[in-house]
């Protein structure tokens, strides 16, 4: 699905990754840790193109048969050929409603022209139907019909998160990229969340490559787990190959 | 969807109203009170126009003024009668090209629409393709240039001197007329799938583009239609001046639209309407201003510009009072690129 090769990413002087090899398979739940400023968020950044990375190369084939190379590629492109992420720090369209930030993530897939949504002909407004339709199934899904019409930046922190979720998945994508979906959530909706990713996998087809601080969340859902700290690859493997990795425990207990 | 149908019935019964009151105006107004309708009708449409653009997709154009230039003289030398075409080009004689050309009301403000458009994606791509924060600079630098070559170009426009003549066809039904069609234009726009992806890049571009959108195709479309509506606009003002010159369209024009547009509400529709009407309404009633005001036993000496001051004043105040204003909404986007 998605093969990273000798990534690098250099900001000025930092280094933010550096000669990174990972793949993502049809089907699996990846995961991605490392302690803070290790460059996770960098790593998605430049898979969805909003940095072209220093060196490397990110190849993606979305179905059998189709590779498309990624670097260089616009994001708005990059999200059209089956990738979409969601952010550390939420960005929804804050204000517009809870159904139009769904709504929205559909936009890509709309065939009709300008004119024809203006002038409201059928064409429009059938595929505009089939968009409501299915941003109205995902709010259900994601538990926020009763919210549909509030704006986005009124909804608590933990249904924003749910709500850009939604909103990745309104594009319909193959691989979906979450950053730390998790933060900021009680055990609760901890517990929750992984039940809901591993749900939407299975339903959507999805592949998911996931940061998470989360211990529980990662080690729980992810078949495989890259570890990252400076930019580099310290371990990568099963949860519990990864768990008793010295490398990891001394990172993360910042030893050395 | 039982919603919308109300709000298209309110809207209907809107313009039923709207249309018997023009109707009744235009029967019992005198001329001076009608041109003042003429003039918010024209407004309304640049006020959108310029809502489009500035708050609706969240850019800041300030092109306003050369875009109604543009489709001033568009208008102006397509209905111009030959016979008057050679009155006014006396010091130098008019392109041959346009020497013999005389079309209708509704094909001239077409072109004027469309040239304008065409203009406004010529000088809007290569800002929109990189950096944005540039369009404001480069609209308000495209006006000035295109006032300056309009006063050269002596065989084109006429230069400084002007055209006179052109034909009234403006009325309350081609002002008004033109103003709900663009009220409808900007409304089914916005409802749809392309104007929220408009309202998605004004929110946040990185997770509008991440989403799929691309912001280039999309801000130089709703930059388009926005040219578009300011030169249909400057035609219908043309034609119910009756004479344009170059230094009409000056900075000042475009101020008064964003007068209109901060005034009403950016991203409001309704506003921006009232607002349009309110501000021309005002701006004649407060051209005493600019007059010398005789009090019987003294006279007070006008002085001119008096009522922009009133308006600047007024423009910062709601600034300052309104929190939705203009800066809070610039200040905003420069930090979306911040961080992820
Ligand atoms: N646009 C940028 N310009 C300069 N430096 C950057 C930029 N983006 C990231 N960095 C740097 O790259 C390093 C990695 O940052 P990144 O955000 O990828 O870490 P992270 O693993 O996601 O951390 P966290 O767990 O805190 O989210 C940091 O040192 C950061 O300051
Ligand atoms: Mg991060």
């Amino acid at each position: 699905m998605l093969r990273i090769e000798n990534l690098t990413m250099q900001f000025g002087g930092v280094v933010a990754c550096s000669g990174l090899t990972a793949e993502v398979k049809p089907g699996q739940i990846v995961g991605l840790i490392g302690p803070n400023g290790a460059g996770k968020t960098t790593v998605f950044n430049v898979i969805t193109g909003v940095y072209k990375p220093t060196a490397g190369r990110i190849t993606f084939s979305p179905r059998e048969g189709e590779q498309y190379q990624l670097v260089g590629l616009s994001p708005d492109h990059i999200a059209k050929l089956g990738i979409c992420r969601t952010f550390q720090n939420i960005r929804l369209f804050s204000e517009l409603s809870v159904l139009d930030n769904v709504f929205i993530g559909s936009h890509l897939r709309l065939r009709s022209s300008v004119f024809s949504s203006v002038l409201r002909l059928p064409r429009y407004t059938a595929e505009e139907k089939e968009h409501y339709e299915k941003s109205l199934y995902l709010l259900e899904k994601i538990g926020l019909q009763d919210f549909r019409d509030e704006k986005a930046n009124s909804l608590p922190y933990g249904m924003q998160r749910r709500l850009e979720m939604a909103r990745a998945l309104a594009t319909n994508p193959k691989l979906l990229l979450l950053d730390e979906p998790a933060a900021g959530m009680n055990p609760q909706e901890t517990l929750e969340l992984t039940e809901f990713i591993q749900e939407i996998k299975e339903e959507f087809e999805l592949t998911v490559f996931l940061i998470e601080h989360h211990m529980e969340v990662v080690m729980e859902i992810s078949e495989k787990i890259y570890v990252l700290d400076h930019g580099v690859l310290i371990a990568e493997g099963s949860p519990s190959e990864v768990q008793s990795n010295d490398k990891v425990i001394e990172a993360y207990l910042g030893v050395g | 969807m039982r919603d919308k149908q109300r709000t298209d019935l309110a809207a209907l019964l809107a313009l039923v109203c709207a249309v018997v009151a023009l109707f009744l105006a235009n029967k019992y107004l005198d001329d001076y009170k009608i041109r003042i309708i003429n003039l918010s009708g024209i407004y309304v449409t640049l006020g959108l126009s310029m809502n489009l653009i500035n708050g609706f997709t969240g850019l800041f154009s300030l092109g306003h003024a050369g875009f109604m230039a543009v489709g001033a003289y568009t208008v102006a030398l397509l209905t111009m009668p030959i016979s008057m075409k050679e009155m006014n080009f006396f010091f130098q004689p008019i392109v041959p090209w346009l020497a013999n050309v005389e079309v209708g009301f509704l094909p001239a403000l077409l072109a004027a629409g469309l040239i304008s458009a065409f203009l406004g994606v010529l000088i809007g791509a290569p800002v929109l393709r990189l950096r944005d924060d540039y369009l404001a600079i480069a609209t308000l630098g495209f006006a000035e240039i295109i006032r300056v070559v309009f006063t050269n170009t002596q065989s084109l426009t006429n230069g400084a001197l002007g055209l006179k003549g052109i034909p009234n066809y403006t009325n309350i039904w081609w002002s008004w007329g033109v103003a709900f069609i663009t009220v409808w234009f900007v409304t089914s726009l916005i409802r749809g799938s392309y104007g929220k992806a408009f309202m998605a890049i004004r929110e946040d571009e990185v997770a509008a583009q991440a989403m799929g959108i691309n912001l280039f195709k999309h801000k130089v479309m709703s930059f388009a239609f926005a040219s578009f509506f300011a030169g249909v606009a400057g035609g219908l003002l043309a034609s119910l001046l009756g004479t344009i010159d170059p230094n009409m369209f000056r900075i000042t024009l475009t101020f008064n639209i964003l007068l209109i547009v901060v005034l009403g509400g950016l991203s409001r529709i309704t506003g921006t309407v009232i607002s349009a009407v309110v501000v021309t309404v005002m701006m004649e009633a407060l051209r005493f201003l600019d007059e010398s005001i005789n009090l019987g036993f003294i006279e007070i000496k006008g002085v001119p510009g008096m009522r922009m001051v009133v308006f600047s004043i007024i423009l910062i105040l709601v600034v300052i009072v309104r929190k939705a204003g203009l800066m809070t909404r610039l200040k905003g986007r420069e930090s979306s690129y911040a961080e992820n």
